[in-house]
């Protein structure tokens, strides 16, 4: 069941190359956006011997998809819906964007830049350790200069300057998504796939494991990456924060108050789901201490 | 820690409980404007701006639905703890328990929240939501602790979702998930640990003196990092195999966020590390 949550596969990506040939191209480990230096904290734990072979790796990218998996594919398809919104429906000084990038930067209302950073910091929010964080925003801002000369567009040109010291990687994952002409259950779907097959190629290399073994855990993973692309998709839906919460409480949360009625972009952002990996935190700040790492992160 | 027998706790009906606590300023001085609660969530004022946290009922049991209120006035103080730790049981009524605790923290405002675990005992099915929402230059110490069951128990299930914003800016938003076997063991998640804490430490204090060029490097040791946030804050996280070795880990974490306040004027690490700007990610001297 697909969810058409973005409108803006309509007119204005018409003229691109749509779908599923673009999610592939964009999840293909060959596209040349750095993703294959990093292993996601694989590295580490293979260094401290929490991973030691296919059975711990399993379990390893188990929890990574359900944690950082569906965190980055959540914001990644909140990134291509807004990218797709913005496209359909510029705003007046986003048409001079292309190019040469003169475009005044304007504080104003109108400001393409503002939701984009607005977006950038709800994933950082989501990111309590800095390695981790610098980590999404050097694959971040590798993806945006690859994309932007793949798949050119006004949408990739207002991000990469939105957030001049780098988008995060699912932000950036998102808008080259909906360039490349995919919406937001593939971008969500190609954020999910790249958060455990970054760490199983890692893992392979580190440990000398089998690679069609490893090519099977992934496998038997497909269904978690299909439930984890639907639940990102569907809390993009749910502006409300989690059930349970009493009506009554004072309800300082701008997404309490404006609940589903409201439509106003992004308004369902700080709901997006915030699940997170203690062990990771701690492997990524240790893997910094490695003198002797292969990955990046 | 008391542990009622799950018989008769089992048996009570499910509640709903609000209960409240405002601050307001008076005279240079906090006074205690409002406390009002209901069992089982029952405060006692024990001190000046001191207020705990008293079980006077079993619970959360399932079905239950608690939600506290805090308002920390502008330029007021106040410490909320817990007498005990507080034992999560599954209950005849069909429904999680919930437990929602809504902060508002004003200018100038400091709160210190710091109670005993939650300890997850087998079978129940427990959901915590906190939304932090701190004025400008409020300062907080916020401290949550889990704890996966009792001695040699598999916990039951617990969702937490912590939403903390800073003048309507998002600071830190996590959810945990606890009691899905296939995630809890994970060496991405929580390896073999049994117990999880964290303390979010913000105010103006970790705002200033940022390496716009790269993040500032964590401080990390066994098994705990103290996690110097995007925003104004610092994250203590912890993991450990029971509450002792859990909270000297967290408090470890916690000594440590000293090094990241902009405003220390110190000549030791603590203040090249808020204040180089050379040395990107290297601005840690340990």
């Amino acid at each position: 069941m697909r969810q058409d949550i973005g409108e803006g596969r309509g007119a204005g990506m018409r003229d691109r190359p749509s779908g599923d040939a673009a999610l592939l191209l964009l999840a293909d480990s060959r596209l040349p956006a750095g993703g294959h230096a990093h292993s996601g904290g694989a590295e580490e734990a293979v260094r401290l011997g929490t991973i030691t072979g296919p059975e711990d790796l399993a379990r390893f990218l188990r929890g990574r998809l359900a944690t950082a998996g569906l965190v980055t594919a959540a914001l990644a398809a909140a990134a291509c819906e807004l990218a797709a919104a913005t496209a359909d429906h510029p705003a007046e000084p986003y048409g001079q964007a292309d190019g040469d990038g003169n475009t005044p930067d304007a504080g104003t209302d109108a400001d393409p830049a503002r939701p984009w950073r607005r977006l950038d910091a709800e994933a950082d929010a989501r990111t309590a350790s800095p390695a981790q964080r610098e980590a999404s925003r050097v694959q971040g801002r590798l993806l945006i200069r690859t994309a932007r000369r793949i798949w050119p567009s006004a949408v990739l040109d207002t991000l990469a300057k939105a957030v001049p010291e780098g988008a995060h990687h699912p932000i950036a994952l998102g808008a080259a998504a909906a360039s490349a002409g995919c919406d937001p259950y593939q971008a969500a779907m190609a954020a999910a796939y790249n958060s455990v097959t970054g760490p199983a190629t890692a893992a392979v290399r580190l440990l000398g494991l089998d690679p069609v073994t490893v090519h099977r855990l992934l496998a038997d993973l497909a269904p978690a990456l299909n439930d984890a692309a639907h639940a990102a998709c569907a809390s993009l839906i749910d502006d409300v924060v989690p059930d349970g919460a009493p009506q009554n409480g004072p309800a300082h949360n701008a997404a309490t108050q404006n609940g589903a009625a409201a439509k106003t972009r992004g308004s369902g952002w700080p709901a997006l789901p915030g699940h997170t990996a203690p062990a990771l935190d701690l492997l990524a700040e240790g893997h910094l201490n490695n003198p002797m790492k292969l990955f990046v992160s | 820690m008391t542990t009622p027998p799950s018989g008769p706790a089992a048996s009570r009906a499910s509640v709903t409980a609000r209960a409240v606590i405002t601050t307001e300023a008076a005279g240079g001085r906090t006074r205690l404007e409002t406390l009002r609660s209901d069992p089982p969530l029952t405060l006692r004022q024990t001190g000046p701006g001191l207020v705990h946290l008293v079980s006077t009922a079993a619970g959360p049991l399932g079905g239950d639905h608690l939600l506290l209120v805090i308002d920390v006035a502008p330029g007021t103080e106040l410490e909320v703890r817990s007498v005990a730790s507080t034992l999560v049981l599954p209950g005849s009524s069909p429904g999680d328990s919930v437990m929602v605790v809504d902060a508002r923290v004003g200018a100038g405002a400091s709160l210190r929240f710091s109670p005993e675990p939650t300890v997850l005992a087998a079978g129940c099915s427990h959901r915590m939501a906190v939304r932090l929402s701190l004025a400008e230059d409020a300062n907080v110490v916020w401290r949550e602790e889990i704890v996966f069951g009792r001695h040699g128990e598999r916990p039951g299930r617990c969702r937490t979702r912590f939403d903390a914003t800073v003048a309507g800016r998002p600071l830190l938003r996590q959810e945990l998930l606890i009691g899905d076997p296939a995630v809890d063991a994970s060496p991405a998640v929580y390896g073999d640990a049994r117990c999880v804490g964290s303390t979010l430490i913000a105010g103006p204090a970790w705002d200033a003196v940022r390496d716009q060029k790269g993040e500032r490097r964590a401080t990390i040791g066994d098994g705990w990092a103290t996690l110097p946030l995007a925003g104004p804050g610092v994250l203590a996280s912890a993991l450990a195999q029971d509450t002792v070795e859990l909270r000297s880990r967290l408090e470890r974490a916690e000594s440590m966020a000293d090094v990241y306040a902009g405003h220390m004027a110190g000549e030791n690490g603590a203040c090249r590390a808020a204040t180089d700007t050379s040395g990107g990610r290297r601005a840690v001297a340990w």
